[in-house]
């Protein structure tokens, strides 16, 4: 097989990166392994359980689903850019850590991205409209009991 | 500090890494040099390898090399045999363990063939398809009770039958109880329990230092240290020379403690051979047929009674799936023979089972490991005789619980630590109570006319159980005050995400009087704790947490005799609190734990003999036997009579675990045990067709639990110490998980009127699909 290189531009965190990849490079590794941004976990690499949410251009998408080519010119974000650049933990994490919303903690990062954006959208969700949500993402652990108590604080913490 | 946190609902410390995205789990590793590994898996379940030629895959660019089984030479061994069989009277037991590479038959799809290095993992599995493999295919053997049946390929040859294991065990005389019994309840169940599917596959890296002659292995186990200790032998190194670290691990549920998978032996080996670092980690296709499923049992079960609901005696012979190999010996169907016992007096009890070889993945324990099986028939048995003798539910159980005084209670038969099955404590009717309390019961009967006549079917299940937890042998752990006055704690066992991080740094934080969080735990890592087994059976904070506690107080007592020369004073006269030792009413008079720490290290000066440099501790637990926890789960749910759509209206857990250490925590483990107890009771079988082949192998066919599926839970508390360890505790790991099939099964029964249908629920899972099938020609 012909290798195929293409250069990318694109940005994760506010921060820009310029880089030569193969085509059929995911996005998930590109930003695991090239970018070292290991925060975002892959979890089944088809779709499924959410682990590998990250935002583009704001909005969730799961990145083992798409090639690292398709995100060029795009602003990404992910896990590591969420607290802030004092190291505040934005009002989901802090309220994840005193709901006790995290265990083993492999499917939080993906939780923290696709509910950021939900909770940018639906600023004041109802219980069920949070279950909801949340049903794309798995978590084998925590039974989601806490995480729906958490996002549900968060809400409110953020409506101040 | 001296407010003491053992008890209370403390924050983890472990959340800012794992919030924060910096937490380090397998394949975030990224070491120079690094080589990936893929492997080619055999596509059928049985078959006779005629012919593996890599030999093209080798000429691909970026390939570095490519293994067979021929290729290991003497390395090609059999795995060991993990747990042997216990030492039960009569027992058959034919070890047959996994292979590195299959060599002359692959026994199960999914089973390796060849490993392929390759620069890129991109690579290495292109490499995968230049394979030319040639394989006979022989006739799988998937239905258990064929697999027995005369003519029945075989998945040994050698073993001349399909055979792993033969057991009985006996309490009282079965056949005597019979006779006096008023009923006899028989019945046939089928019970299938899937896998563990963490969210985290496994994985492995291995990297072979030649300068310093080192081995370092991460690896997602759950028991680090016996994965040194058996790959040193393995590769002829020394111990010492072998450094395994267990990193955060993305929940193990069991099959993470499997060992030798043949993943974990090969990249060592190659490693070494290499010289390069290697990593392999398992993609989410792969885990469903390389790592260990538990799967299901076949119950021939009867229970006799009087006629007042006493239970006299149970007869029950199984057939339990091991699947192809069973290095993990009987441990799961010695749990299901053990917990159908539960918490009720059974004065005879006749159990035997045969465990049988499949051409299907091996099985070893996934959280409950076996108890779910078990509890299953004990509870449909109770179902169905309280419903003949015309008995509530709930009061049949009520009456043939073990009183209180009864204990410690001996079952007279084996358990899985190989010590006889003795409950340590229990006071099991309170626990009755405040479930049905809590779920409503005696209210429940009115309200389930009511929403009848609305059109809507409601119906209660209530199920108890018990929990063999916090076996054997013994954990240590190593406490040290560091000179900054921080405290390091660090043992052998690896976490998964239950909190240990958090839990042990309690029990060392109200010792040695200092901050939870300025306890820092390590575990995981053989450098950092030699000894250990493992985190297994409900047994972390059982064993470890108590072997910390220990080496806490060792070392609360060296920082009072410091402190008691250093100020001319008694130890009784001194108080450890916020870091610092000072004397009792007078504050200003203190030394830091830091500086005692230092002080214990002089650089000048003769030591007294016998005295031991430093402010740390080591200490070790060994509990004699398990402790028993026990609890009841209660359910409300309304079932569409159409479609089975499920609704879990309410669901309650009441749990006795000893002393709690963490109660959020221990909620937490409770949630997510009732999770996948809802995806064992409804949604996670595995599909195998007569050939062998999983159907089902991936997430989207394979149903995992959502956050739409998993009802918020009401949970309740007591407390009955267990006598077995100084802080009384019991394991919680698995028991919200266990009861779910008969509780679901139960509720549905009643929510759809299935008795007077004349329709019993003898099976789990009970999917829609399922549901339709067996109520589709009752009557309405």
């Amino acid at each position: 097989m012909d290798i195929d290189f293409h250069d990318i531009t694109l940005s994760v965190n506010g921060t820009k990166y310029q880089r030569r990849i193969e085509s059929r490079l995911l996005l998930s590794d590109f930003i695991r392994h090239d970018l070292a941004l290991a925060g975002t976990h892959v979890g089944c690499e088809h779709g499924v359980c959410g682990a590998c949410t990250i935002l583009l251009d704001g909005q969730p998408v799961r990145s083992c689903l798409m090639l690292a080519v398709q995100a060029n010119h795009h602003e990404l974000s992910t896990v590591e850019g969420l607290a802030d650049k004092a190291g505040e933990y934005h009002p989901l994490q802090q309220a994840m850590h005193e709901h006790h919303g995290l265990q083993c903690g492999y499917c939080t990062p993906g939780i923290l991205m696709t509910i950021t954006a939900f909770l940018d959208e639906n600023s004041s969700p109802s219980e069920d409209e949070v279950r909801e949500a949340l049903s794309g993402n798995l978590c084998r652990c925590t039974g989601y009991q806490n995480i729906v108590d958490a996002v549900l604080a968060a809400a409110d913490r953020m409506r101040g | 500090m001296s407010t003491r946190t053992f008890g209370e609902p403390i924050k983890r410390n472990e959340d800012h890494r794992l919030l924060t995205g910096q937490a380090l789990f397998i394949d975030d590793l990224e070491l120079p040099g690094m080589l990936h590994a893929a492997f080619l898996r055999s596509q059928v379940a049985h078959a006779r390898i005629l012919k593996i030629d890599v030999f093209k895959a080798l000429q691909r660019p970026g390939v570095v090399a490519a293994y067979v089984a021929g290729d290991l030479g003497d390395y090609w061994q059999p795995g060991p045999i993990l747990v042997p069989p216990p030492p039960i009277e009569g027992i058959i037991f034919h070890e047959r363990t996994q292979v590195p590479l299959a060599k002359d038959k692959a026994r199960h799809v999914g089973e390796p063939l060849v490993i392929v290095i390759a620069e890129s993992r991109y690579i290495a599995e292109d490499a995968l398809d230049d394979i030319d493999v040639e394989l006979e295919q022989l006739a799988a053997v998937v239905d258990m009770e064929k697999g027995l049946g005369a003519g029945s390929a075989l998945v040994h040859d050698d073993v001349g039958s399909n055979v792993s294991a033969y057991v009985r065990q006996t309490k009282g005389n079965y056949a005597a109880a019979a006779a006096k019994a008023d009923r006899i309840i028989k019945r046939r169940f089928r019970y299938e329990h899937g896998i563990s599917s963490p969210i985290e596959t496994r994985g492995v890296v291995a990297q072979w230092d030649r300068r310093a002659n080192q081995m370092t292995i991460w690896d997602t186990t759950q028991a680090p240290v016996f994965v040194r200790n058996g790959l040193a032998g393995m590769l002829g190194l020394n111990e010492r020379q072998v450094r395994v670290i267990a990193p955060f691990v993305g929940g193990g549920f069991g099959p993470k403690i499997m060992m030798f998978y043949p993943e974990e032996v090969l990249l060592p080996w190659v490693s070494m051979k290499l010289n390069r670092p290697i990593k392999w980690i398992e993609d989410r296709h792969e885990h469903f047929f390389a790592t260990t499923h538990e799967r299901g049992q076949i119950h021939d079960a009867e229970m006799a009674l009087s006629s007042d609901g006493r239970i006299l005696g149970i007869k029950d012979v199984f057939l339990h799936d091991g699947g192809a190999f069973d290095p993990y010996g009987l441990t799961v169907p010695i749990n299901s023979q053990c917990t159908l016992l539960g918490p009720y007096v059974v004065p005879a009890y006749d159990s035997t089972f045969t465990q049988v070889f499949t051409n299907l993945p091996t099985v070893t324990p996934y959280r409950g490991a076996g108890r779910q099986h078990g509890v299953f028939v004990m509870e449909r048995l109770l179902d169905f005789a309280a419903h003949e003798l015309n008995i509530d539910p709930t009061e049949i159980r009520r009456r043939n619980l073990i009183p209180p005084d009864a204990f410690p209670y001996n079952n007279e038969i084996i358990y899985q630590d190989f010590e006889v099955l003795e409950y340590d404590s229990g006071n099991y009717e309170p626990v009755l109570d405040i479930a049905l309390d809590a779920i409503g019961y005696e209210a429940f009967r009115h309200e389930q006319a009511l929403a009848r006549q609305q059109g809507r079917h409601l119906g209660v299940g209530v199920a108890c159980y018990v929990e063999g937890t916090g076996i054997g042998p013994y954990e240590g752990a190593k406490v040290q005050v560091q000179s900054n006055g921080k405290v390091s704690v660090a043992t052998g066992i690896g976490t998964q995400g239950q909190g240990h991080f958090t839990v042990f740094a309690q029990i060392a934080a109200d010792q040695l009087g200092v901050a939870v969080t300025d306890v820092d735990v390590v575990t995981g890592d053989t450098d950092q704790f030699y000894w250990g087994a493992g985190t297994f059976a409900s047994r972390g904070a059982v064993v470890a947490g108590n072997a910390v506690n220990e080496a806490a107080k060792v070392v609360r007592n060296k920082a009072l005799k410091l402190a008691s020369d250093l100020f001319e004073c008694s130890e009784a006269d001194l108080v450890i609190e916020d870091g610092k030792v000072s004397i009792v009413g007078i504050p200003q008079k203190f030394v830091k734990l830091g500086d005692l720490a230092n002080q214990a290290n002089p650089m000048r000066g003769a030591v007294e003999p016998g005295t031991e440099p430093g402010l740390e501790s080591t200490r070790y637990f060994g509990p004699k036997m398990g402790a028993t926890a026990n609890g009841v789960h209660a359910i409300i749910i309304e079932m569409d009579p159409k479609t089975f759509e499920l609704k879990i209206l309410k669901y309650v857990v009441v749990h006795d675990c000893g002393t709690v250490i963490n109660p959020m925590i221990l909620a937490g483990q409770i949630h997510g045990g009732v999770a996948q107890g809802i995806g064992n009771a409804f949604y996670e079988k595995l599909v195998f067709d007569d050939q062998g082949q999983l159907l089902n192998a991936s997430l989207a066919d394979y149903l995992l639990p959502t956050a739409l599926d998993v009802p918020r839970m009401e949970l309740a508390h007591t407390v009955t110490k267990s006598p077995l360890n100084p802080m009384g505790i019991k394991g919680a790991g698995e028991a919200g998980a266990i009861p779910g099939g008969p509780l679901f099964a139960q509720a549905i029964e009643d929510a759809l009127d299935l008795k007077r249908r004349s329709v019993e629920l003898l099976e789990t899972p009970l999917s829609p699909s399922r549901l339709f099938e067996l109520t589709r020609n009752a009557r309405t």
